[in-house]
């Protein structure tokens, strides 16, 4: 099971470099005026300054020596964007924290309601709290983080005041305005994610309940509570647990995207909507590797977590 | 997670079928089919057909959209009207609940929230549609190939699949839309409802091929279809004539899920500038101009918000009594849900 996990992890990195190489290929080779030279030179430089520029950044080299040496350059942090010419690793690190506060707040919570939401559908399946539960998990999946975020904007921000209306207070700043204004977008980045995982949660329970194992549980007289807790959610979690690394993982390398740009919280997922909106190659390309790391990182976390609940893995 | 389609061998009681299905089987008795026994379950599902028939009645209103702009209303999705419809400093109008004027008020250019709402509804649910159809034909058509032939078919198919689906979806709806808002693709200059349509329907095609793909491994082992290589078929006829019916289920299961996600990644992209263009309404465009208003005219985000969510939860919740109507023993097999917003 361990090495299984670290398999689908190495398969995911592997997978994160061909996504790389296609949205390098698309921006660099399908799109015309792609030659990022004639930008850096400026509107009044000449073609031989322009050819100069072109050699100086390798932009007359073959595509793959091209590709290598971006990648190169992201890692070593001297990757600049040829369209803004900041350092793409100094824009990733301003928007990091912000994006990583977003990510660890909506995480937590998405994960103990989901958990505490399936696991009362699942125990009152087929009962009125099973069937609100259903209801508000299919609103939840219906809704669309931005307009949630708007609605959420208005009547507690503009009408009401109960909530900031955006920005971000760092967390050294003062630790309470930082959560105070985090609130909103920490729960419109939930809401899809409880919907979705409390469905998944409740169905594995309920065929988790059929195992043989659980009725021996019974059988010999544990309480409800403890067959329950021990037996039955220690195994339904390990799904939900995988999910949750795998999109906790993207939420930190930028998958927050519609939350972040209508919350106007400037994180990585903002980042990544600019740059492809200005076609900025260099930073899609490092926040796509951004996702790597942290998809590497999480699946190392979700393996270890895994190990605890499930009792026949064990870590070497 | 494991994404399964619905069990084909439905219908025959088998050990682990749990009692109230039992008890169902031997009251149709034999030789009832799976679909005629579906269509049994999703009878009795009253929120799921309510649902259901919520969404058949959004669609008819929005195709009726010239009727209401021509005969009722008297104004078009795109005319302009601001006198009296904006106040000293441009604050639009709010509903009026007249149908004749102003139903739903006016936006800050003085056009009919309602009017721009039911033609908006008619590019959002066709943009979903033909997303739907692009997705589920190529999805399944890639994952018979892919299932049938085995092999480096099958390898080369599912490694391209593998990079998109590892790829976030709105992340790459935004890429494609851009690339093709900036340089145009084959037919397409620059975006419009179709090239937004082909984009959505593209991201979401691994979502189908994986498991369908995993249904026509094992349906490409059973007796018909050795019956069938016997009598001397080709591999197209046994593709198309004898394995494309026996996923039938499986493709009605999928269509609702992928039309609720491609409606909502329609709305997604054109909030992020990477779907359809303005002035031409959609959902997703009354949603992110009204974004820009708040807080002076909030019917402008509510009022497109609303009918979208409508929309969605109508086909998600009627989606969802389908699956539990064709395999009730589901395990819950919806990958989709989970990356479709990307966050």
């Amino acid at each position: 099971m361990a090495r299984f996990l670290i398999r689908r992890g190495l398969t995911m990195i592997a997978l994160l470099f061909a996504i790389s190489l296609v949205t390098f290929l698309l921006f660099i080779v399908v799109l015309p005026g792609g030659n990022p030279a004639s930008m850096l030179a400026g509107r009044l430089a000449n073609p031989s300054e322009v050819q100069l520029i072109s050699h100086r950044y390798g932009f007359d080299q073959p595509v793959y020596v091209q590709y290598f040496k971006t990648m190169a350059n992201i890692f070593d942090g001297s990757a600049y964007s040829y369209q803004s010419s900041f350092n793409v690793d100094d824009q990733i690190r301003q928007g990091l924290p912000t994006t990583v506060s977003l990510a660890l707040g909506a995480g937590i919570i998405w994960l103990l309601v989901s958990i505490l939401f399936g696991t009362l559908a699942a125990i009152r399946a087929g009962r009125y709290t099973d069937r609100v539960l259903t209801v508000l998990s299919m609103v939840g999946v219906s809704m669309p983080p931005f307009f949630l975020g708007a609605v959420i904007i208005f009547y507690l921000g503009y009408k009401t005041s109960i909530l900031p209306i955006n920005g971000y207070v760092p967390f050294t700043q003062s630790p309470i305005q930082w959560a105070y204004h985090l609130i909103a977008p920490w729960f419109t980045l939930s809401v899809l994610f409880i919907g979705f995982y409390s469905r998944v949660l409740r169905s594995t329970i309920l065929d988790t309940l059929s195992e043989d194992y659980v009725r021996t549980a019974r059988a010999k007289g544990l309480s409800p509570r403890r067959v329950l807790v021990h037996h039955v959610l220690r195994t339904s979690l390990l799904p939900i647990i995988s999910l949750w690394g795998l999109d906790f993982a993207q939420v930190i390398g930028g998958g927050a995207i519609l939350t972040e740009s209508v919350y106007g919280l400037h994180g990585v997922g903002y980042l990544a909507a600019q740059s492809v909106g200005k076609l900025d190659t260099v930073t899609l390309l490092s926040i796509v590797m951004l996702t790597a790391i942290a998809v590497v990182v999480l699946q190392a976390l979700v393996d270890f977590l895994y190990a605890v609940l499930d009792p026949r893995i064990r870590l070497a | 997670m494991t994404i399964t389609g619905p069990n084909p061998a439905e219908g025959a009681p088998e050990t682990g079928l749990p009692p109230a299905l039992l008890h169902e089987a031997a009251e149709v008795g034999p030789g009832v089919g799976p679909w005629a026994l579906a269509w049994r379950r999703l009878r009795r599902n009253r929120v799921a057909l309510f649902f259901g028939g919520l969404f058949l009645l959004i669609v008819v209103i929005c195709l009726l959209a010239p009727v209401y702009s021509n005969d009722i209303a008297h104004i078009g999705p795109n005319d302009q009207n601001v006198i009296n419809t904006t106040n000293a400093i441009g604050i639009p109008i709010g509903p009026t609940w007249r149908f004749d004027h102003y139903f739903l008020g006016a936006d800050n250019l003085g056009r009919d929230v309602a009017v721009r709402l039911l033609y908006g509804g008619r590019t959002s649910l066709e943009v979903g549609a033909v997303a739907t159809l692009i997705t589920m034909v190529l999805g399944v058509l890639l994952a018979i190939v892919a299932g049938y032939f085995r092999g480096l078919a099958d390898g080369i198919l599912s490694r391209i699949m593998d990079v998109i689906w590892a790829y976030p979806v709105v992340l790459l709806g935004i890429v494609l839309g851009t690339v093709i808002a900036v340089r145009g693709l084959g037919p397409f200059k620059s975006t419009t409802p179709l090239s937004t349509a082909l984009v959505i329907g593209f991201v979401y095609i691994p979502y189908v091929f994986r498991p369908v793909r995993a249904q026509v491994l094992v349906l490409r082992e059973r007796e018909f279809v050795d019956a069938a290589r016997q009598q001397g078929l080709s591999a197209g006829q046994i593709m198309l004539g004898e394995i494309l019916p026996n996923l039938s289920s499986t493709i009605v299961v999928f269509v609702p899920l992928i039309l609720a996600n491609a409606i909502l990644l329609e709305a997604a992209l054109t909030y992020l500038g990477a779907g359809i263009n303005p002035p031409n309404a959609s959902w997703g465009t009354m949603i992110s101009d009204g974004i820009n208003e708040i807080p002076a005219a909030f019917h402008l985000v509510l009022v497109p918000g609303i009918m979208l969510v409508l929309a969605v939860m109508s086909v998600n919740i009627f989606g969802d009594g389908l699956r539990d109507a064709f395999d009730p023993r589901s395990r819950v097999r919806i990958a989709i849900a989970s990356t479709s917003q990307g966050d």
